[in-house]
Formats: C-alpha cells, sequence, structure tokens
C-alpha cells in the first residue's frame, strides 16, 4: 500500500518501485548475500568482448554448483543435521521426555544429581530442570523445525508460484491484487502479523503453524516468479508458442515455468530457512510449537526459564538452528549461482 | 619518419577466468606517430580495446593482468611508470573517448563539475571561474549548444550525441597529445554518428592530438585513419596505411571483413560474411588462429601446424601475419571492387 | 519539492484508511476476543451480553470497523477490552522508549555496515572481506532472539564468574538511575545489549549490499571515466563511487524500518523492556485486540512516514528525480 503511489508515479524512476532487485530479508533470508570467487570475472570478460567456451546450460549449472564448496559442505552437513533429527527415534540416546529415576529403598525418585547436569560424556549438551537430557530433546526438535521448515517450503512456493504466475500472466486485476498484499507485509512487520494470527489461532500443531507460516510468506515467491514470467511472456519462444496456437495453460506449464524453475528453487530453498526461524521465534516467545511437542525454540525458552547460568540449555539448540540456517542459505546461494546466473550480477 | 610518440612492443594482457586463463592480447607491437590517426580494428573479442585500456591501467585487476610488455611514451615505460606519474599522464597527455556515452558519464554530478574536475586534476593552481570559464569554451568548441546554461546541468537532461560531444569535450580539457577513442560512435543513432564524427576531426584539429580510433566499423576508418592495425584473436594479423588496406588487402580476415560490408555498387541479395565464430580464447586453435575460418588454408598443414609471424610484404610498412599472403596479390579491396574474391 | 511531499502526504490518507481496515479485519477474523469469557460458567449471560454490547462486539464487523476508527480518531485509539484502560498514554510511553533504542540501533548499524561494506569492497578478497563476508553470513543466520539470550549468558556468566557488570540484561534503567550523567550511563548500560542484538542483522545486511552495490558502482564506466581523467583513488572512491552506491541503500533501510520493529518485539520481551514490542506481547497474551489494533496502526504510520522520508531523502541524492 504504501508504495502504490511510488510504483505509479511516472515521474519516479522504476529503480525505486519494489522489484526482485530489492531483495532484502531481514528475517534471516540471505537475499542481499552473495558470494564472488576470485577469477569469478565471465561477465567482466563478457563486456570486454571476449569469448569464452560454450557449455551446456545444466552442465554449467552442475559445474557452478559443485565449485560452490561451501553449499556442496552444506548440503552434506544439513543432511546430516535433518537425518539426525528424523532418525530421532533410533539416535536418541534418551526418548524426548524421559526424566531420570533411581530406586532408592525400594521407591523410584527422580535422580537429582542428574538435573541441570552441566554437559558431560552422558549427556551431551547437559540436561534441564527436568534432568531430561537435552541432546536428545535437541534431536527431536530438529524434526519438527525440518518438518515445518520443508512444509512451509513446499506449500509457499506451491501458493506463491500459481498465484505470481497468474498475475505475471494475465495481469489485471489479479496481479494488482497480488502487488497490493505484497506491499501490505511491507507496511506491516511480518513477525508481528504472523504473532497476532498465531495467537487469535491458538494453534500449537507443527502443520497448523507451517500452515499459517506458508500462508504469509508465499509472497515473496510470488512477486519472484510474477516478475519472471513477466519478462519470459515477452520472449520470442512464447511468441512462437502462441503463434503455434498453444493455450495459455500449456504456455505457460511448457515453456513459463521450466525457465523459472531456477529462481523458485533458489527461492523456495531460501524459505525453508525463513519458515525454521520463524518458527524458532514464535516457540520461543510461546505463540508457537508448545510442549510436550518438541520445538527448538521452545527448548530455549525453558533454558531462558531455567536461569542464564545455565548456558548450555540455551547454547547448544540455538547453534542449530544458526548451522541449520546457515546451511540453508549457503545452498540457496548455491543454487543461485547454478541455477540463476543472472542474479549474480547485481550482486556481485 | 620521425620520432613515435607512443611504442608499444610485445603487450601481453591475460584475464583470468573460471575456465582459465585468457590472453586477451597476444603479444602486439606497434607505433604511434605524432599527428597521425591509427586505426584499430576488429570483432568483438578481438582485443582491440583492452590492447589501450591496458596501457593506462584502466582493465579490472584482477582479474586483468599486463603480462609482458613495454609501451614507451615520451621515452618513459608507461606500464612500470609509479601510479602518480600514470595519474599525470592519463587525462593529461594519455585521453580517453568512452563508447557509451549513457553510462560514462556520472549521473549525479553536474556535467560542468565532471569537464571541470578534469582540468582541475592537472592544474590544481587554477581558479575556479577560470576553469569554469575554460569548460563552457570546451563546450561550445564540441558544439554544445547554450553552453553556459549546459554547463550547470546533469547528464540524464543531455541526450546521447550532447553526451558524447561533453565526453570529448571533457577528453580534450587538457590538449592531450594522445586521444584514445574506443567505438566513440557505436552507441550513437546513424545520424548522431555523422556529427559525433566531425566534432571528433575538430577535436583532433584543436588539439593536433595523434588518436588511436577503435572501432569495429570499416566506415570509420575509411573517414578518419591513416594508418589501420587488424586484430584478430588478441594479435595483429594485418598492418598498413589506409589506402594500402583498403585497395589490397594481405590478410584473408582483412579480406573477409572487406568482403561482407555491403557494397553500394555491385547488385548483391546477400552480405557475405566470414563463415565460423571467433575463436575460443582458451582453446585457440594451433597454427595460424584465423585458420579454421580461412578460404585460404583449405586445409593446408602449415597454417595448422605453424603460426605465421607478422612479416613485411616485399620490403614495404605494410604487414601481415599470413603465411600465403601472397597468394591474394591482385586481390583487390572494396574501394575498387573485387572481381572472383575466391570464397 | 514541497508539493511533492504534500501530494505524497495526501496520498498516504487512503493508504493508511486501506491499512486499517485491513488490520481490523484481519485482527477481527484471527479469533474471538471474549471467547475465554464466553467459556468462563462464573459468569452469566447477562454479565456477558453487558460487556459484549460496551464493546458493540454484537454487531457486524463493518459497523464495529466504523466504531473503532471512530474511537481512534476522536478518543485516541479508545481504551482496553477489560479494565478501561486507556490506550494512547501506554502507547506514547512505549513508543518513546522503543524509538530511543531502535533509532540509536538503524543508525549505528547503517553506519557500521556502510564503513564496513566500503571497506569490503575495496579490499576485495582481503582477509578482512573474507573476515567481515563469513561474520555476516553468521548474522543473517541467527534469530534475533537467540543473539539477544546469548548476549545475556555472556553478560551473566561474567558477572558470576568475576562479578563485574558490563551491562545489564533487563529492564529500561536501574531503581535509582541517578542523574545527568549516571543517568545515561545507567541508560546506555541498560540499551547496549537489546542494541547490539537489533543491530547485528542490520550491519550484517547493510555490509553486504553496500559491498555489492559499490563492487558494482566500482566497475562501472563512468567510474572509468573518473580514473581517466588522472583522478587520485581517494578522490575517484568518494566523489564518484560512493555517493552513487549509497542511494539504493537509501530505500532499502526504509524498508526495513518494519522489520527492525519486529525485531524489537523480540529483543524487548527478552530484555523485559518497557517498549512497544513488550507492549505488543502483553496485550496479545490478554486476548485483547484494541491495543494490537492500535499498535498495528502506530507502526504501520510509521512505516509510511519512512517511506516517505526515504523518498525525499532519494531525490536528495539522486538529481535524476524530478518532483514536480
Amino acid at each position: 500500500m504504501t508504495d502504490q503511489p511510488r510504483v505509479h508515479d511516472p515521474k519516479v524512476p522504476s529503480s525505486l518501485a519494489l522489484g526482485p532487485e530489492i531483495d532484502h530479508e531481514p528475517a534471516g533470508g540471505a537475499h542481499t548475500i552473495s558470494r564472488a570467487l576470485p577469477g569469478d570475472s565471465s561477465e567482466l570478460l563478457y563486456e570486454y568482448g571476449l569469448e569464452i567456451e560454450a557449455r551446456s546450460q545444466w552442465g554449467y549449472a552442475r559445474k557452478r554448483f559443485f565449485r560452490h564448496r561451501l553449499a556442496l559442505a552444506s548440503v552434506i552437513v544439513l543432511a546430516g543435521i535433518f537425518g539426525c533429527g528424523i532418525l530421532a527415534n533410533y539416535i536418541a540416546p534418551y526418548s524426548y521426555k524421559e526424566i531420570p529415576y533411581i530406586s532408592i529403598a525400594g521407591t523410584s525418585v527422580i535422580d537429582t544429581s542428574q538435573i541441570l547436569a552441566k554437559p558431560s560424556r552422558h549427556h551431551l549438551f547437559g540436561t534441564d530442570s527436568a534432568g531430561r537430557d537435552t541432546f536428545s530433546r535437541t534431536l527431536y526438535g530438529i524434526r519438527t523445525s525440518a518438518r515445518v521448515g520443508i512444509f512451509v517450503g513446499l506449500l509457499s512456493t506451491l501458493i506463491g508460484t500459481i498465484i505470481g504466475g497468474l498475475a505475471g500472466f494475465y495481469g489485471g486485476w489479479i496481479d494488482n491484487l497480488l502487488m497490493r498484499m505484497t506491499d501490505l507485509f511491507l507496511t506491516l512487520p511480518l513477525l508481528a502479523v504472523l504473532l497476532t494470527a498465531a495467537k487469535f489461532l491458538n494453534s500449537s500443531t507443527p502443520t497448523t503453524l507451517a500452515v499459517l507460516i506458508a500462508c504469509l510468506i508465499w509472497t515473496g515467491i510470488a512477486r519472484i516468479v510474477r516478475g519472471v514470467f513477466l519478462s519470459l511472456r515477452e520472449k520470442e519462444y512464447v511468441e512462437a508458442a502462441r503463434a503455434a496456437g498453444a493455450g495459455d495453460f500449456r504456455i505457460m506449464l511448457r515453456h513459463m515455468v521450466p525457465n523459472s524453475i531456477g529462481p523458485i528453487v533458489v527461492a523456495a530453498t531460501l524459505t525453508i530457512g525463513t519458515a525454521i526461524s520463524l518458527e524458532a521465534t514464535l516457540s520461543f516467545l510461546g505463540f508457537g510449537i508448545r510442549p510436550p511437542t518438541p520445538a527448538l525454540g521452545a527448548l530455549l525458552d525453558e533454558g531462558q526459564e531455567a536461569g542464564l547460568d545455565k548456558w548450555w540449555l540455551v547454547t547448544y539448540p540455538g547453534l542449530l538452528i544458526v548451522a541449520i540456517i546457515l546451511c540453508i542459505n549457503f545452498i540457496g546461494d548455491g543454487l543461485r549461482d547454478a541455477l540463476d546466473p543472472t542474479q549474480r550480477r547485481v550482486r556481485a | 619518419m620521425p620520432e613515435p610518440l607512443l611504442s608499444i612492443r610485445d603487450l601481453v594482457v591475460e584475464f583470468s577466468t573460471e575456465d582459465g586463463i585468457v590472453q586477451a592480447v597476444d603479444g602486439i607491437s606497434y607505433d604511434l606517430y605524432p599527428g597521425e590517426t591509427l586505426g584499430i580494428v576488429g570483432e568483438s573479442g578481438s582485443g582491440k580495446s583492452v590492447s589501450t585500456m591496458s596501457l593506462l591501467g584502466l582493465i579490472p585487476q584482477p582479474p586483468g593482468k599486463v603480462v609482458r610488455g613495454e609501451a614507451f611514451y615520451k621515452g618513459k615505460d608507461i606500464l612500470k611508470v609509479s601510479k602518480k606519474e600514470l595519474r599525470h599522464i592519463r587525462g593529461n597527455e594519455i585521453a580517453l573517448i568512452f563508447q557509451d556515452p549513457m553510462t560514462s558519464l556520472n549521473p549525479v554530478l553536474k556535467i560542468g563539475a565532471q569537464i571541470g574536475e578534469a582540468i582541475k586534476t592537472h592544474h590544481p593552481d587554477e581558479k575556479d571561474d577560470r576553469i569554469k570559464e575554460r569548460g563552457i569554451q570546451l563546450l561550445r568548441i564540441v558544439g554544445v549548444p547554450n553552453p553556459d546554461r549546459r554547463y550547470e546541468q546533469y547528464p540524464h537532461e543531455f541526450s546521447g550525441g550532447m553526451r558524447q560531444r561533453a565526453m570529448i569535450a571533457m577528453s580534450i580539457a587538457n590538449s592531450p597529445s594522445v586521444l584514445i577513442a574506443d567505438e566513440p560512435t557505436t552507441a550513437l543513432d546513424v545520424t548522431i554518428q555523422a556529427q559525433i564524427l566531425q566534432v571528433l576531426k575538430k577535436a583532433q584539429d584543436e588539439t593536433h592530438a595523434a588518436t588511436i580510433l577503435i572501432t569495429h566499423d570499416l566506415g570509420l576508418i575509411a573517414e578518419l585513419a591513416d594508418r589501420v592495425i587488424v586484430m584478430y584473436a588478441g594479435k595483429i594479423v594485418e598492418l598498413g596505411d589506409v589506402h594500402t588496406i583498403f585497395e589490397s588487402p594481405r590478410h584473408p580476415y582483412t579480406v573477409g571483413l572487406m568482403d561482407s560490408l555491403p557494397k553500394l555498387n555491385v547488385e548483391e541479395d546477400w552480405l557475405r560474411p566470414i563463415p565460423g565464430q571467433p575463436p575460443s580464447l582458451i582453446s585457440r586453435p594451433p597454427g595460424c588462429p584465423f585458420h579454421p575460418r580461412c578460404f585460404l588454408s583449405q586445409g593446408r598443414v602449415r597454417c595448422r601446424e605453424e603460426e605465421p609471424p607478422l612479416r613485411p610484404i616485399a620490403g614495404t610498412a605494410h604487414l601481415t601475419a599470413c603465411h600465403f599472403a601472397e597468394e591474394l596479390e591482385g586481390h583487390t579491396g572494396p574501394l575498387v571492387e573485387s572481381v572472383g574474391a575466391g570464397v | 519539492m514541497l508539493t511533492y511531499i504534500i501530494r505524497r502526504v495526501l496520498y498516504s490518507i487512503p493508504v493508511l484508511v486501506a491499512t486499517s481496515f485491513l488490520i481490523f479485519t484481519f485482527v477481527s477474523i484471527s479469533g474471538d476476543p471474549l471467547g475465554r469469557l464466553r467459556a468462563n460458567p462464573n459468569i452469566s449471560q447477562q454479565r456477558f451480553h453487558a460487556i459484549e454490547h460496551s464493546k458493540n462486539l454484537d454487531r457486524p464487523i463493518v459497523v464495529r470497523y466504523g466504531y473503532w476508527v471512530h474511537d481512534a480518531v476522536t478518543n485516541q485509539f479508545g481504551t482496553t477490552l477489560f479494565g478501561q484502560r486507556k490506550i494512547w498514554p501506554d502507547l506514547q510511553r512505549v513508543m518513546g522508549h522503543t524509538l530511543q533504542f531502535v533509532l540509536t540501533a538503524i543508525i549505528l548499524s547503517v553506519l557500521i555496515g556502510v564503513a564496513i561494506g566500503v571497506y569490503s569492497a575495496l579490499r576485495q578478497y582481503s582477509p578482512f572481506d573474507y573476515a567481515t563476508t563469513t561474520i555476516s553470513f553468521v548474522g543473517f543466520a541467527t534469530p534475533v532472539f537467540w543473539l539477544a539470550l546469548m548476549l545475556q549468558v555472556v553478560v551473566v556468566n561474567i558477572f558470576l564468574k568475576w562479578h563485574v557488570r558490563v551491562f545489564y540484561t533487563s529492564g529500561l534503567s536501574s531503581p535509582f538511575p541517578g542523574h545527568g550523567l549516571h543517568w545515561l550511563m545507567d541508560r546506555v548500560q541498560h540499551l547496549a545489549l537489546p542494541v547490539i542484538a537489533l543491530c547485528i542483522l542490520g550491519v550484517a545486511g547493510y555490509s553486504r549490499y553496500m559491498r555489492a552495490s559499490m563492487l558494482e558502482v566500482l566497475n562501472s564506466d563512468y567510474v572509468r571515466t573518473a580514473r581517466a581523467k588522472g583522478l587520485i583513488e581517494r578522490r575517484v572512491v568518494m566523489k564518484h563511487a560512493f555517493r552513487n552506491a549509497l542511494i539504493p541503500l537509501i530505500t532499502l533501510v526504509a524498508l526495513d524500518f518494519g522489520a527492525i520493529f519486529a525485531g524489537a518485539v523480540v529483543t524487548e520481551t527478552i530484555f523485559t523492556l518497557d517498549g512497544m514490542g513488550f507492549y505488543f506481547i502483553n496485550a496479545l497474551q490478554a486476548s485483547d485486540p484494541y491495543p494490537v489494533m492500535a499498535w498495528l496502526m502506530v507502526v504501520a504510520t510509521m512505516v509510511i512516514a519512512f517511506n516517505l522520508i526515504a523518498d525525499i531523502l532519494y531525490g536528495v541524492f539522486d538529481p535524476r528525480i524530478r518532483y514536480d
């Protein structure tokens, strides 16, 4: 809404309008981050008119991604972290809720020596105020985070691609509606809107939370897809397909979606990171996933309540959140280099 | 022959890319004499821009790098002088005119400020009102109407042609002895091109500067140049005075360039392009870089295996880098219409 | 210029009206504010209807919107759902506190971010460049709330170990903050950690953006022209590159304003600062839609105002923009 006069004011240059080129998402997204390796100068050379040997598009994509060692390493690390989370039932040394009992004089009582224990060989990440093993709880929390993140990634990509695609292809009212909605989210802080919705919806399962997050953050992807579709609409091969009598649906599916797959994949990847960060924040503030369902944010909340001198309770689960998001951002960056090389110039 | 003003010897410029090292300029040597206009022609990618930009340290480093070579200007090798000395030469002794006037002027500074800055840098003691006076005078020389008013305007208030005039005014501000014009008309409309050509000539008259004119436009060369260098794949393949080159080209690439020009006096249905693509500078073909596209080569072993040196033709100042240049004897360029060119 | 500002302000009015309607519908359909009351068996039907009626909650949503707008305009957002506490004085107080540290955080992160970005662009691929790139990558991946927690953990553990109080981990000021310089020192000690927590993301973002922007400008044709004129490098960088690279950052900072407020929600909750975010969370936890809507409205207004300021600043820096 704020930007309506801006976008439509012909005297203000379009650089002021919110295009995909201003792609800054402080909420954990790494859109402005970019990487340029030394010797990464093919564009420069192109400017100087120097020819470089042609190579197939996928060959380039693969090469670019594999050259991006950080992205490659991130794939491995992330697969490891998520794998441990998914297999938490088998890997975790203790169960999520297991409270240590010992038997004294025939009755079983809570083993107080195990309460708030520092990290040790038995409890890698220490224990919490009920004596539960933080490492095991963290593993279960990762599982929830991974679920939420991937679900949000898929759902918001689906919604965003459909709506953004229709907006970019047809323009008109649907495009107007989309842009106004995007503008609205720029006027209202996303987190505040999310908190309000989460509170009044009073939902606490990972699925409902994921749906809620997806319903609020698909606009980012929609904007990207809209931009790509808008530019593709004018391309010759689309004109050609149209001239050959292809229907709108066929053109979109056969020509436009495959050509915008790069930006979509990149945005979807980064969305997973954003979603995990948002979920953790909501759960930490008590508006997201609530105990007994395990969640990293909720773990941190409990940790804070146990007292900040118990540093292990807040350090380890948080480090894992950072590691997960960091990996996702690196992968997203690697994918951008590989699939969406046009984006690199702006971000050099 | 007078002493050359600028002498370039065995210049090699490399760019490191993700696919390996590219030799953009591969051991070129030439001289520039006072007052002359030297044209450098070639396709994009032939290294014609890089060869001059690198002299003044204006290629991005990294990835670009001058690997070898000397460039003597007034007895000093400007590839080896200090940064400070090089700055005194830039814009003062050797000035540049760039291709795209739309992007070559700073959008947030007034035209006057940008011209004045060029003067002030090399004449720090000059008073501001004198600089402004000189700037307005320069704008008048290059034919900008209302120079007083225009001096205070921003680049976006100028049209493309006017911006290029301002660019030329800026380059001759300090009466340089060498003027390098890198595709000065390429980005402009055809009608504007002719005007800019006149302005360029006027700028030369004004400064008596020796000019290096880099272009892919043979028409521009015919119009302005005294001598011509033809570059292909980072090398000089032919060098000679403009009449010789146009009348009796002695390199098959030059012949191809001439043939690909549309001719007014001959009925032709098609332009005759040079077959094939310019070579990749990474996997450069062995032997003569032009042999895969050459109509003379025809699979000859020597073209494939032995790189032809740049050599004079029959003791003249006309140089060519073709093993079989003599076979082109009798072949005439577009000035004298070619009959039965061997395509 | 003035007419442009007036026109932009006039433009903002329909935007604000639309925003207010969306905020109202959104909050209203999000849930029933009287849900808990309805479920409470100790409250008689009569009493319940009295409360419902006093807040016009038995009317259709459009009518309720009308009442709310009327209340907002004539009565400064009216009162809370229960207890009849006036909203505006509270909001005014917390706004002052929040702006204190949010503006400090914005200014600091822009200054530091720009400095780092410019320096890493000039020293591309230097150890400094790699180090700041790495730090900003990590900064981007760190949720604000966890960063705030870790800052607290560090300070608390320093205090426990060496009994040195570097910074306070909660509150806006000590019970007896003193006067003048003492008061200021006390305030700085209280606000330092929240400001740092808010800054990290800004610094990470702005330094990356500035680096990219600067690199692009440094490779531009007009910077090459400036070098070709024989200017000294410092002048090329400061006069030709820096200003052009700074222009797009203005829009970015303005757009981030909303996000920084969101960051404030988290930070204030963790540091128990009596600010807007803390107020918002408390209102949410009380399931009271009125302060929530008032809060959203105030923040939306501020974001719109910031965008306006950014547009004007943009014009100051970029002569290509005309206001007439």
